[in-house]
């Protein structure tokens, strides 16, 4: 059999070409011959064959002699390209590959295919079964960009960096390429017939041994399947599980108002916001993108009422830094300090457990809230036990928030159970024996189950007969399963999701899977007996049922065209919040408590193989590839601890090691870990990264533990942020005004305080370069009041402009790419700073210093004012980058891009040059959607004969899919152009405009609208 | 013919070289060295050993070609790193040769004639060691003649506002214009090894290599006038090389880049360290060569005048430097100077101010002056000095510069060390073959030393 | 014609002071086409065979004006004019950053022309020529003194200029065979 192995390799090398030489043969061969002793396991896939260090070796022999020895970095990149080209020479379809069925080419073009041409598509992304709305650039059917869907309220033109970056996800060579059963290749076919048996022996016990598990689901479809195949099999179980659930919410829900119901908050309205630890202005949470939008548009000095935002937070967050008044609390303290609250609330909350004593503040923000009934919000975060969130909505209510600023709706979550209950229960079937046949519909729960419930261990036991998994990746649960059936991506398959408010959109696929696979939908209707359905028809068909009115093709055709389906959204309920049983639980507890949060980039986990998010800088810290122990600095003065200093942690006999960052503004006495990091199974990029955090998690403490021992270990670990100094004071005591702030009161008595004196024209020898005289000169403002630092930005560059993952090493070194940085600034008191953030573009000064000292010329200004970087003049002298008093230059110091991964050749932006090895890159203000639209114009000129120009509705790639809408670009020779409106506001300034280099970005200041009772 | 050409004993008026020579000893003397005299043990060891040096650099160059200057320590914000520090320093040493030739020259001191000849050639080697730097040092290598005129199908020229071109020129001239002057300075020598060889074959080389020289009243004539005239063109050239480098960083905007002050003092630190190098080579050389009739007390105690005052002048710079820092009351150029005072890179800075202003102070002392035991340690101090300097201008102006955000650290890795150091090896192995090859001291211009080279009308 | 099997007659002296009063002599005698040589220059030995204008300076300054003006305009024309960009804001034609360039061609085609026009008006390079044929002239280049006169010279008479020679007291006079 190994002969046919070999046979197979050789087939499929030839299959690609190109793909040759990228990986010897022979050493792979040998690979396998010392492989074959272990029996057929060891062809389960290449990445784990890759996994062992034999092969690695092999691999190793690729490289200039010494390589790894002498600069880990280099060949760990080039490790990781030779990675990709392995694999695509495994035939696993890296390399495009035609249909079996003759195909015949289009003579006739098809209408509205124009080559060149981006088409959008309406579709939708989840989280969490929340949907994000989309639309999706696709250039002759695949898909290269994600925007969000700026018709749909769930939207209104922004995203979220998972929405963002799932593009890449999309693309990941190392997703699941095809149904494996214990370690070996099969077909579709092969797993429906190992299935059938199971079944129609459970028919006869009506499916008692069947449990489904399957993550958080808001497809309307998918549940109606389960339900119906929970009617054929009445006696089956629908489990839910995903780590970072919203048991919390619910419970509190059902606490409040003896019911699930789902919280929708309108910010837009609010003029007081109290969040009890809610990180609500980040990725992820239900609604961010929207709630950001709402809360931003009330940040704006010039317009209307200023909102003003207190965070009473356990570790700092994007929203604590937008705070005007920030609060570090510990988390099991906010309790008490609600409990505390309810006091002077009219809210007869009952008594019970220990109330906090009043901190000094509270009784200003009771003021501020009992001045403001109706038009205030109080929200509490996902992991604050029940009794907060009962608190909130009482207080909403009593407020007579609730109708005005605050919803209540029918549950998002088609199945709103308690996960962690529910997972228990399922583990505990499964040890009883009860279960025969055991379907895991996505997730990882071998990974990232709480450490009690071990499912891991329960998977092995065995007591489950047959284990099948359905998912994007062979990950750790995988590996646990008889049966791994690989999934589509969202992209790839149709569905449909409801949004925060229960809107439904239809998930279109933007391609045809990549690897031959089904989608959930389809997956489930296989099991309810109908494996050829179609995910189109079973999607189209549930909504044919639902459609009421005539013509539905017209409807159907209209929802898919829009991204939602028009009266799905849910309307607001009326429930009385019983307010009087609020189950306060609070204790006093001075033990070192731990705080186990979702990770800002990779959520739980199931992002960790996404290069992108792993080297998405994490809001605060500026991390990336790694989790840390965050805790506040007294506490590291106490425990004589320094970041990078590695450390124990240990929780009732659980231990995990992890590297210690200090954040600034964190809590005492208080650690904090994120989940996500420490995967065996993740993947190329994944795979080791960080500590486990899961180890330490408990059903019964997800979020908050108390009595966390920790203990220095010696050892030291390089974190690898992206900020040099997150300070705005300089060592010598100096201070730099990088940011500009200033409180309403002040901003009223003396709006231009941002206003740096400019520097005279008559400083130079040579005469200004008249650009008013051209139609148009293109410019960006930044209002940093908007800003609420999401980072969708970062990511939204990344994508337009084909920009390369470096890994951590090169991050250590300082080598990220990102062309838009968003710098995080701490002022004033380490322990509880105010923090700002400032996105940082190419500044397209007009007396660029960049360009002067280039020898070749290959950075020079275009007459409309644009900076230009020629790649292809570039010689890499690097003398621009020290030249660039913003540092925005990014040097492709090695072979950054991966030429080789065909999947990354379908996923880049056709309009954007891929960058080589040696070349300078930067910001280019998206000057192929400049050209785009330029090219839209003139040809409009021609055909109505009249002067038409570039209108509003050219964006930057950061600026569409800004949720707060804080980036303008845009004409600034056009008066009437918004970004000339804004540049006009006298809170504009320019960054560093001391040094004339006459920025063309330039920074609306900050304003803060603090309680005057509190500013003393 | 001035005073000082006549040969005294008087100590502070050292002879420039020793009584009782005459043409023929002069002649035989220095000769011998290239002609005559076995290759020594010594010299294959030595030789051997730089090679060596230079293959590592070779390799080192070969890695860097093969997988991207990434393999150096440069990052953002530290975009230049060792590549330019070195250049730097190379070109500094390179500026002894052409001064002790030219300007000494114009100046009559008529003691040069008899170390300005491997001076030249340390000249000629420490720009080619410099020269490598920037040819490698940029992301394209293949590319890096883009920054010549040249016509191209890209119809596009090199921009000629960026220091980077001024350096190209610059430094393309004086290497053009020191090899012209070291070269025209061997012809008349050439014929003497032409007429002094025995072996056919060597006399046909330094035949062809003089020309034809015969020592005509007409040729020297003309000669003399051309000698004096590239002396006059190499004496701005040579003060314009090391102002131009400078503009590199004085024409950017870097906090502790953009002075004015920096012409001078880069030019008066190149002259302190040629000066250093040309004493490192001299003393081991009349040593081994038993040269010391020629190159005497006079010249040891002259060098380290001028090494004393142009590390006054260096001094000056960074006195002026540091006060500007503070006068000015600009806040990035009064962080800089508390960055390299107090900063990560501190140590770096005061091993600096001991190795350039306080160790060379000893020179004040005339025992020194005219120990070469003492003054080739004095003059290796200053040659690292000297590369402290530089490494504190690129590296420690470029770590923390106006965004805080964007603050960084430069670790040089072990590429960075092995193209330094084989540099060295270059520069030395090179010297060595020199040595053998050709007359280290010029013997024409020792000639017109002797007291019978004086005609009276 | 044919020539003269004679190329001159050359006498050795052993100090630069007799070479200079012998060509002084010589050249008041009435020979024009004589030339003397010696190890290193000799101070005012060429003034006493008659030579007295030397282009060389001349080469120079025309090299230099070259060169200057090669360099302003190249980087004129290649910035203002062939191909012009807006670099910082700062004019096509910057000239305060064209200033190095200029003065750095300027030398660069001086020193060239110096090198060169020397070369040129010596005659060089000249691996052969007939002095060489007479073996002591090898001390030329060592620490002996020679003066020649040309057989192409009105007043040489082979026996006559020989016996002239003499009289100078040299240490040897030879015939230099052509």
């Amino acid at each position: 059999m190994n002969q046919d192995e070999f046979v197979q390799i050789s087939k499929r090398e030839e299959v690609c070409p190109g793909k040759k030489g990228k990986l010897d043969l022979d050493a792979v061969r040998a690979e396998i011959d010392k492989a074959a002793k272990h029996g057929p396991e060891y062809w389960r896939s290449l990445e784990e064959l890759a996994g062992n260090p034999e092969f690695q070796d092999a691999l190793k022999r690729e490289f200039p002699k010494g390589a790894s020895e002498w600069l880990d970095s280099v060949s760990r990149r080039g490790f990781l390209k030779v990675m990709g080209a392995s694999l695509g020479l495994a035939g696993m379809t890296a390399c495009v590959k035609l249909p079996n069925e003759p195909i015949v080419p289009y003579v006739r073009q098809p209408e509205n295919v124009i080559p060149g041409r981006a088409m959008y598509y309406a579709t939708a992304h989840t989280l969490g079964g929340y949907a994000n709305p989309l639309l999706v650039e696709s250039h002759l059917g695949r898909p290269t960009k994600i925007e969000g869907n700026d018709k749909h309220h769930g939207s209104l033109g922004g995203t979220d960096i998972f929405a963002q970056a799932s593009i890449l996800g999309m693309y990941d060579p190392d997703r699941s390429q095809s149904v494996v059963s214990m370690g070996d290749q099969r077909s579709y076919a092969a797993f429906l017939s190992a299935i059938r048996g199971p079944l129609s022996a459970q028919k006869a016990l009506q499916g008692a041994g069947i449990r489904i598990l399957t993550t958080t689901i808001s497809s309307p479809t998918l549940a109606d399947q389960l339900r119906a195949l929970l009617k054929v099999y009445p006696q089956a179980k629908w489990h839910v599980y995903e780590p970072v659930n919203r048991d919390n919410v619910l419970e509190g829900a059902k606490m409040a108002f003896g019911q699930p119901v789902e919280t929708r908050y309108d910010f837009a309205k609010a003029d007081v916001i109290v969040s009890l630890d809610a990180d609500f202005l980040y990725g992820g949470f239900p609604g961010n993108v929207r709630y950001i939008r709402d809360f931003a548009s009330r940040r704006d000095p010039d317009l209307g009422q200023m909102n003003r935002l207190y965070v009473i937070e356990s570790t700092p967050s994007a929203t604590g830094a937008k705070a005007d008044h920030r609060f570090p609390m510990r988390a099991s303290e906010i309790e008490r300090f609600a409990q505390a609250l309810s006091s002077h609330l009219p809210i007869n909350a009952p008594t019970g457990g220990v109330a906090g004593d009043n901190p000094g503040f509270s009784a200003a923000i009771v003021q501020d809230l009992l001045s403001h009934r109706g038009s205030s919000i109080v929200i509490a975060g996902d992991h604050q036990p029940a009794s907060v969130h009962a608190f909130a909505h009482a207080v909403n209510q009593a407020l007579g928030n609730v109708g005005k600023t605050v919803f209540y709706t029918d549950p998002v979550g088609a199945n709103p159970v308690n996960q962690s209950e529910s997972l228990k229960d399922l583990a505990s079937d499964v040890q009883a024996g009860k279960v025969d046949l055991l379907i895991i519909l996505g997730g990882n729960p071998a990974y990232d189950a709480p450490a009690d419930v071990n499912f891991a261990e329960v998977l092995k036991g065995g007591k489950a007969q047959l284990r099948v998994h359905y998912g994007l990746y062979q990950d750790e649960t995988a590996e646990l399963c008889q049966w791994h059936v690989n999934a589509t991506h969202e992209l790839e398959s149709w569905g449909d999701a409801r949004a925060f408010d229960g809107t439904v959109s239809i998930i279109q696929p933007l391609i045809a899977p990549l690897y031959n696979a089904k989608s959930p939908i389809e997956f489930v209707s296989t099991l309810s007996g109908q494996p050829d359905a179609s995910g189109y028809d079973l999607v189209r068909a549930y909504w044919q049922k639902q459609h009421t009115g005539a013509d539905f093709e017209q409807f159907w055709r209209q929802s898919l065209h829009d991204g939602w389906i028009e009266g799905t959204t849910y309307q607001p309920k009326s429930v009385a919040a019983k307010n009087d049983h609020i189950g306060w639980k609070s204790t006093t507890d001075t033990a070192i408590e731990l705080n186990i949060r979702r990770d800002p980039t990779i959520w739980d986990g199931q992002f960790s193989n996404n290069g992108w998010l792993q080297e998405l800088p994490k809001p605060m810290s500026k991390l990336t590839w790694d989790n840390a122990v965050q805790i506040g600095p007294k506490m590291a003065e106490r425990l004589h601890l320094a970041s990078k200093d590695v450390v124990e942690l240990e929780l009732n006999g659980k231990k995990v090691e992890g590297a210690v960052w200090i954040q600034a503004g964190h809590p005492d006495n208080s650690i904090t870990v994120t989940l996500g990091y420490g995967r065996r199974g993740a993947g190329r990029v994944g795979t080791g990264q960080g500590f486990n955090a899961y180890e330490l998690r408990t059903s019964g403490t997800p979020w908050i533990a108390s009595g966390v021992q920790i203990r220095k270990t010696g050892a030291t670990y390089e974190l690898a942020s992206t900020q040099g100094m997150q300070s705005m004071d300089t060592p010598d005591g100096g201070h730099r005004p990088l940011v500009r702030e200033t409180s309403l009161e002040e901003y009223k008595k003396e709006p231009g305080f941002a206003r740096e004196e400019e520097v005279p024209q008559g400083l130079t020898l040579y005469p200004r370069y008249e650009y008013e005289k051209e139609q148009y000169a293109w410019g960006m403002a930044i209002d940093l009041n908007r800003c609420t630092g999401c980072n969708n930005c970062i990511l939204a560059c990344q994508s337009e402009n084909n920009i390369a993952v470096v890994g951590k090493e090169q991050t250590l070194l300082g080598r990220h790419m990102h062309w838009l940085r968003v710098d995080a600034y701490y002022q004033g008191d380490r322990d509880n700073p105010k923090a700002f953030f400032q996105p940082v573009p190419c500044m397209h000064c007009e007396n660029a210093p960049c360009e002067v000292v280039c020898p070749v010329g290959a950075t020079s200004h275009s007459s409309e004012g644009l900076n230009d970087m020629v790649y292809n003049r570039c010689v890499g002298t690097r003398y621009c980058s020290n030249n660039c008093p913003y540092k925005v230059r990014r040097f492709n110091f090695l072979l950054f891009q991966d030429w080789d991964t065909a999947q990354y050749k379908m996923m880049r932006n056709p309009d954007v040059s891929v960058r080589s090895r040696g070349v300078m890159e930067k910001c280019s203000y998206c000057v192929q959607r400049i050209n785009e639209h330029r090219i839209d114009a003139e040809t409009a000129s021609v055909r109505e004969g009249k002067e038409i120009g570039i209108g509003e509705d050219l964006q930057s790639a950061c600026q569409q899919s800004c949720p707060a809408e804080a980036i303008i670009f845009g004409n600034i020779n056009d008066p009437n152009s918004k970004v000339s409106q804004w540049k006009a506001k006298a809170r504009n300034y320019s960054l560093l405009g001391e040094l004339n280099t006459r920025p063309r970005t330039t920074y609306l200041a900050e304003v803060r609208n603090p309680n005057p009772e509190l500013e003393s | 013919m001035p005073e000082q050409y006549k040969s005294t004993t008087d100590l502070e008026r050292a002879p420039v070289i020793e009584p009782g020579h005459t043409f023929g000893t002069v002649t035989e003397k220095i000769s011998a060295i290239v002609l005559t005299r076995p290759a020594s043990n010594g010299w294959f060891i030595g030789f051997g050993l730089f090679f060596m040096l230079t293959m590592m650099m070779l390799f080192a160059i070969g890695y860097l070609f093969l997988k991207g200057i990434g393999i150096w320590g440069v990052t953002i914000p530290i975009g230049w790193g060792f590549a330019i520090v070195n250049f730097v320093w190379w070109i500094g040493i390179g500026h002894a040769g052409t001064l002790i030739s030219a300007i000494l020259l114009l100046l009559r001191q008529s003691w040069r004639n008899s170390i300005n000849r491997f001076a030249e050639a340390m000249t000629l080697f420490a720009v080619a060691a410099a020269g490598i730097f920037p040819a490698i040092h940029v992301g394209r290598p293949w590319l890096a003649y883009w920054l010549f005129p040249y016509p191209n199908t890209m119809r596009v020229w090199p921009q000629f506002r960026s220091p980077l071109m001024w350096d190209v020129f610059a430094v393309s001239t004086y290497a053009t214009i020191s090899a012209l002057f070291w070269f025209t300075g061997l012809i008349p020598d050439f014929a003497t090894l032409r007429d002094r060889s025995e072996k056919r074959w060597v006399k046909m080389v330094y035949g062809m290599l003089s020309f034809g020289w015969r020592g005509s009243a007409r040729h020297w004539h003309r000669y003399e006038t051309m000698y004096l005239l590239l002396a006059g063109l190499a004496t701005p050239l040579v003060l314009s090389v090391h102002t131009v480098v400078s503009f590199d960083f004085a024409v950017g905007i870097v906090p502790g880049w953009h002075t004015t002050i920096f012409p001078p003092y880069f030019v008066a630190g190149a002259i302190y360290s040629g000066f250093a190098m040309v004493l490192m080579l001299a003393i081991p050389i009349r040593k081994i060569y038993g040269l010391e009739d020629f190159i005497t007390e006079r010249h040891l105690q002259n060098s380290a005048k001028v090494m004393l005052a142009t590390g006054l002048i260096v001094a000056y710079g960074y006195g002026v430097e540091a006060f500007m820092g503070w006068y000015g009351g600009d806040r990035y150029d009064a962080f800089t100077l508390w960055n390299r005072l107090h900063g990560p890179y501190a140590p770096e800075y005061w091993a600096l101010l001991i190795c350039n202003i306080l160790i060379p102070q000893v020179l004040w002392i005339r025992r020194l002056r005219t120990s070469p035991i003492a003054l080739f340690f004095i003059s290796g101090v200053i040659l690292v000095g000297m590369w402290l300097e530089r490494f504190i201008i690129v590296v420690v102006s470029l770590h923390r510069d106006f965004l805080t955000s964007s603050w960084g650290m430069y670790y040089p890795t072990r590429w960075d060390w092995m193209t330094y150091i084989g540099t060295i090896g270059m520069f030395l192995a090179a010297m060595f073959l020199f040595l053998r090859l050709l007359p280290a001291i010029s013997i024409f211009e020792m000639r017109t030393l002797l007291p019978e080279a004086e005609v009276k009308e | 014609m044919k020539r003269d099997p004679i190329y001159g007659i050359m006498a050795e002296f052993d100090s630069a002071q007799a070479l200079v009063d012998a060509a002084r002599k010589t050249h008041e005698a009435g020979y024009k086409k004589i030339d003397a040589y010696s190890p290193f220059p000799v101070e005012g030995l060429a003034e006493e065979i008659g030579f007295h204008h030397d282009e060389v300076p001349l080469v120079v300054l025309i090299g230099g004006l070259i060169g200057g003006v090669t360099g302003y305009l190249m980087q004129y024309w290649m910035s203002a004019v062939d191909y012009p960009l807006n670099i910082g804001g700062k004019p096509p034609h910057s000239w305060p950053a064209f200033i190095v360039i200029t003065f750095e061609m300027t030398i660069l085609f001086a020193g060239i022309s110096a090198v060169l026009g020397m070369l040129a008006l010596n005659g060089l390079p000249m691996p052969y020529h007939p002095v060489f044929n007479v073996p002591r002239f090898a001390f030329a280049s060592k620490d002996r003194f020679f003066l020649i006169v040309f057989s192409s010279d009105k007043k040489y008479n082979p026996v006559e200029t020989r016996r002239f020679m003499e009289g100078l007291n040299p240490r040897s006079v030879s015939e230099v065979p052509s």
